[in-house]
């Protein structure tokens, strides 16, 4: 079936999507104008300002999403090694000639004031690879070798991220497990993600990390005693205890002996082992302040006073949050949250609906890397989650920020609306 | 469809869970926990920057050459104001309702919301009284700020002052000062600022809506202590500074005075000079106003920044120089008929035959002159261009035309011409030795800085060497000894001929031009020198360093317009060196007060120093203009301002501590 020419490039376009994508936008302006407001620059589009900025940006946004919406998307298919390529030229690019901001080497000058960040990049390049080797005929990812390669695919600019050094960029990557399982990875590798978690956790509240090893121990001996009959969960069971076992022992190293001092600190906040709350702490604690004093209806548009008075510091890139919570109140920030979630779960919808793999993929990428950036974000100002320096999508401010995620849902959308064409050759 | 889409669910699954954990606990924080509400909704932050002290600055024997006394501001948040008896509260400040008008006017143009200075520095006196009564003033809270108060009123153009940041400053400190900030702007205060400093604290309070202060917020979790800043020692003797800001008062010179066995500035008198308490607080502005436009320049920093042509005393160089090339010995003699050849330079009187050390001692410029004619013309007088560039490196290790590197900012280097110079006002091969004669006797083109001069007389105490001249002893409780501090500079001249030179130098006080300036009991070696002035009086200059054994002090003293050396240079440095010695003047006093009162400041009308390094003038000019940049005081005041002398070093948390006496 070949695609009709004089059919509307808008034809089958998920409107839903886009309403949210603008939703979350202009909630996102509102939210930086009243954080960022100067009365020195009153004009809404006054560059000068953040808010100002972020304007232009929604604009060049919707301009791009227009456009990726006329473009052809079976290109897209072929291209996923070229962009992935080029992706990972510019991720070590960015370390030999990228601008050092805060300690990261994130950014690349372009000149004229605009900058490219590679990472951000990279999640819609990794997504599109990752969609393309999977959409192959003879990829099964039960096998190892599939496995190994879509791992690869994956950790291949995890790793470049991480030389930046950039923590937060390398995490999201780590959400792509999610697709993996979709496509039938075992749920184990879920379960043995929740359990590191968990274990990440106890091995730096309790005193000495060897009562961990030693509770691990007790309970692997338990639980094989119980499936002795059976040989193949004894094996898992005792695989999985030695994971296990070492991955105590790898946290306990890293966070001694690797980890600096700055992150150190920003986990033992959350973890609740330190009360430095001069420095990392206080970012965290005025967020929370902000937040907290919403109660349920929030202070009003433009009159929280946390905002106002400056007290949360990066309020309008990562604790842009704390806005919604302190003016909006509760109600508020269950309806962004709600609306991230009806976002992710309307992707999740699309990506059912495709009978093509690569799409399919693909929109489980896109959805696991949103709702990364949305926990992640949002549990930081919450005081659950480390000090992650990650944007929360369409709603902190930033260009970068936005074109990619912008990227990244338009061409969604795209595939999407080609879903009953064939979209390869 | 694909074999595992029902994971579909399980994966909506954990995305619900985990969004409704995120709201879990926005529920707690929001609606359940209160706490976080209180510090909001009613409450405000109000971060309050404690300034620390700034470090004080001693002299080596640990006596107070500048520390901090305590002032305060009162602040003002125009939207926390209440109303509230504006008639009492003017009394209080000792302002008029107009005056209280205005500034309001002008706090609420600067925000409404934010707080601004409404009132400067009230002194602790003026501040008590108004302290116990500020509640009743809702919205306006008091500050702290040390300012820089001298107890002596000495060395003011060594320590230098403290102003306000520019932006310029702020901007290259990177963040490091904010705009109210105090940075030192000359002297020592610039150029140990980072130790000087400390870090500005911060103390949040909560203030709840009507502006009144809670208390502190999260008892002081968040605050970070004031550190004040490091105590300096100098290396400065403020007996011998003193005596000589005394000894130099109605003069316009210089004094410095070097320890030869480490390079340490034992004195540093700029004249005239002011009392530094002038250019503290609230009548800064006026003051300095005052200062600049005086034509006697008080704000120059004469040691370091004036040039004079060293005369006489430039003599021993060329000596030591020409006897380390082999061109003269110690018994090499010329006859003095009382003028060189030609008629130029010639002496007070015919000297008859001299030997170096007599020649040294009756300051014959016939010699010297002889001299400096063989220095030039080793390699035939045509090749003067060379031979002058070889002798001006010589001269230059001395660091004649170079500076010498010493820890305070903008130094002068002094001026040495060169060959190219002399190429250019005469013509290519167009000068010989007798062109250029004037440097035989330390004039001419050449000018150097009283550190430089003084920096001399240690090379050839040291008998060859100096260590370069430095001002600092220690910081905190900790000596600072610094490679560059302890390295010696040799000069390229063997210790040896050093002694003969030494021997004419002492014959100078003994029975020479300075014998009048003897100290019963001290060895002392120096040279007068006489630096003409086209503009008027001749400059009196004197270079010593005593004893001759084992030498303590080194010094470089230049009167302007005080005629010959002998005359008023070489007295004010015997009373310095006495001093410093022996701690005491057993000399008759009637001579000393002499001394001391006379009065040699030039005519102001004609008074202009060709010896005035303007660039550097002209930073100072910046640099003030910088920190002028506020009004000056509103209310017209006298130029004294009342020392308050009970305060000693006020730390931070109010605990007084008196340093040794």
């Amino acid at each position: 079936m070949a695609n009709n020419p004089q059919r509307s490039f808008f034809f089958n376009v998920d409107w839903i999507t886009v309403i949210i994508f603008l939703c979350l936008c202009t909630i996102g302006w509102f939210n930086i104008h009243s954080a960022a407001f100067d009365a020195h620059y009153p004009s809404i589009i006054d560059t000068h300002t953040d808010y100002g900025k972020q304007f232009i940006f929604i604009i060049v946004a919707i301009l791009l999403g227009i456009t990726i919406l006329l473009l052809e998307s079976r290109f897209l298919v072929a291209l996923a090694p070229a962009i992935y390529a080029i992706t990972t030229l510019l991720l070590i690019a960015v370390l030999v000639v990228g601008r050092n901001v805060g300690g990261n080497q994130a950014w690349i000058s372009l000149g004229g004031g605009f900058r490219l960040q590679p990472s951000e990049l990279a999640k819609f390049s990794t997504c599109l690879l990752l969609a393309r080797y999977l959409n192959g005929t003879n990829v099964k990812i039960t096998e190892l070798k599939s496995f190994l390669i879509a791992a690869g695919i994956i950790l291949f600019p995890m790793a470049l991220i991480m030389l930046q050094p950039d923590a937060g960029s390398t995490l999201v990557f780590s959400a792509l497990i999610l697709v993996l399982y979709r496509e039938g990875l075992s749920p184990y590798f879920l379960i043995l993600e929740g359990l590191f978690i968990t274990l990440f956790v106890l091995t730096l509240k309790v005193e000495n990390h060897l009562y961990v090893v030693g509770a691990l121990i007790v309970l692997g001996a338990i639980i094989m005693f119980v499936v002795k009959r059976n040989k193949k969960a004894l094996s898992a069971v005792f695989l999985s205890t030695c994971l296990c076992i070492a991955f105590v022992f790898s946290v306990n190293f890293l966070y001694n002996h690797v980890l600096k001092p700055h992150q150190k600190v920003r986990i033992d906040i959350v973890l609740g082992l330190t009360t430095d709350l001069k420095g990392k702490g206080y970012n965290v604690n005025q967020s929370k302040i902000a937040i907290g004093s919403g109660k349920l209806w929030g202070q009003g548009y433009m009159h929280g006073t946390q905002t106002k008075y400056s007290f949360v510091p990066e309020q309008s890139t990562d604790f842009i949050f704390c806005t919604v919570g302190e003016e909006w109140g509760f109600a508020g920030a269950v309806t962004v949250l709600g609306l991230y979630l009806f976002l992710v779960l309307r992707i999740i919808r699309i990506a059912e609906r495709q009978r093509a793999t690569f799409t399919r993929v693909y929109a489980y990428g896109v959805a696991a890397v949103i709702f990364f950036h949305v926990v992640i974000n949002v549990g930081m100002t919450i005081g659950i989650v480390p000090s992650i320096g990650i944007p929360l999508p369409f709603i902190s401010y930033g260009g970068s920020s936005l074109v990619s995620f912008t990227l990244l849902l338009f061409v969604l959308i795209k595939l999407d609306s080609n879903r009953m064409g064939i979209i390869y050759a | 469809m694909n074999s595992f889409f029902i994971r579909r669910y399980v994966i909506a699954g954990i995305f619900i869970t985990i969004i409704l954990l995120l709201v879990a606990k926005l529920f707690y924080i929001q609606i359940i926990d209160d706490h976080y509400r209180l510090y909001a909704t009613k409450n405000v932050l109000r971060p309050v920057k404690q300034y620390p002290a700034r470090g004080p600055i001693l002299d080596r024997n640990g006596k107070i050459l500048v520390q901090n006394e305590a002032f305060y501001d009162i602040m003002v948040t125009p939207k926390e104001v209440k109303p509230f008896d504006t008639t009492e509260f003017c009394k209080l400040l000792g302002i008029t309702k107009a005056e209280f008008d205005d500034r309001f006017k002008k706090a609420i143009k600067y925000s409404p919301s934010l707080p601004s200075i409404f009132e400067k520095q009230l002194s602790a006196e003026t501040f008590a009284s108004l302290q116990e009564r500020l509640s009743e003033f809702q919205g306006f809270f008091p500050t702290t700020r040390y300012l820089r108060t001298y107890p002596d009123s000495t060395a003011a153009q060594f320590l230098g002052y403290i102003g306000e940041v520019t932006d310029r400053d702020i901007k290259r400190s990177g963040g490091r000062y904010q705009p109210g900030d105090y940075i030192g702007v000359s002297g020592v205060e610039k150029a140990y600022e980072d130790v000087l400093r400390g870090q500005v604290g911060v103390k949040y309070t909560v203030v709840n809506s009507h502006g009144k202060m809670m208390g502190s917020y999260e008892n002081g979790m968040y605050d970070t202590v004031a550190r004040p800043g490091e105590r300096l020692t100098s290396s400065l003797d403020m007996r011998i500074q003193k005596l000589g800001e005394e000894l130099m008062k109605g003069k316009v010179g210089s004094i410095v005075a070097i320890e030869p066995s480490t390079g340490e500035i034992l004195a540093f008198v700029s004249s005239p000079t002011y009392d530094p308490n002038l250019l503290v607080g609230r009548e800064r502005g006026n003051n300095a106003a005052k200062m600049y436009k005086d034509p006697y320049d008080p704000l120059l920093i004469r040691p370091i920044q004036a040039y004079y042509p060293p005369g006489s005393s430039f003599k021993p160089l060329n000596a030591l120089i020409a006897l380390q090339d082999g061109l003269i010995t110690p018994q090499t003699s010329y006859y003095c008929t009382g003028a060189y050849k030609g008629g130029l330079p010639h002496c007070d009187e015919p000297h008859g035959e001299s030997d170096l050390a007599r020649a040294i001692a009756v300051s014959c410029n016939t010699y010297f002159s002889s001299v400096f004619e063989k220095l030039m013309n080793v390699n035939g007088p045509r090749n003067i261009d060379t031979t002058f560039v070889e002798w001006r490196k010589k001269v230059s290790r001395f660091s004649f035309g170079e500076r010498l590197g010493i820890d305070l900012p903008n130094e002068g280097k002094g001026f040495m011409p060169t060959a190219a110079l002399y190429n250019k006002t005469f013509g290519v091969n167009h000068w010989r030795s007798n062109s250029i004669l004037s440097l035989a006797i330390g004039q001419g083109e050449l000018e150097a800085t009283p550190l430089q001069m003084a920096n001399i007389e240690c090379t050839i105490a040291n008998h060859g060497f100096y260590y370069r001249p430095h001002l600092i002893k220690a910081i905190g409780d900790k000596s600072v000894i610094k490679d560059e501090y302890t390295q010696r500079n040799y000069v390229g001249i063997d210790a040896q001929y050093f002694e003969p030179v030494i021997n004419g130098m002492q014959q100078v006080v003994e029975s020479g031009t300075a014998r009048s300036s003897q100290i019963p009991g001290i060895v002392m070696c120096g040279k007068t020198g006489t630096a003409q002035n086209p503009h008027g009086k001749n400059h009196s200059i004197f270079v010593a360093f005593a004893p001759r054994d084992n030498p303590k002090i080194a010094i470089a003293v230049i009167v302007e317009n005080g005629g010959q050396g002998a005359w008023y240079a070489a007295p004010i440095a015997s009373y310095l060196v006495e001093k410093y010695l022996t701690d005491t003047i057993k000399r008759p006093m009637d001579e000393f007060n002499r001394i001391k009162n006379a009065n040699l400041m030039p005519d102001p009308t004609f008074y202009y120093s060709q010896i005035k390094k303007e660039a550097a003038r002209d930073s100072i000019r910046k640099a003030k203009a910088d920190s002028l940049r506020k009004k000056p005081a509103m209310k017209s005041v006298s130029t004294k301002k009342a020392k308050n002398n009970t305060i000693a070093y006020v730390a931070p948390q109010t605990v007084r501590r008196k340093y040794g006496e």
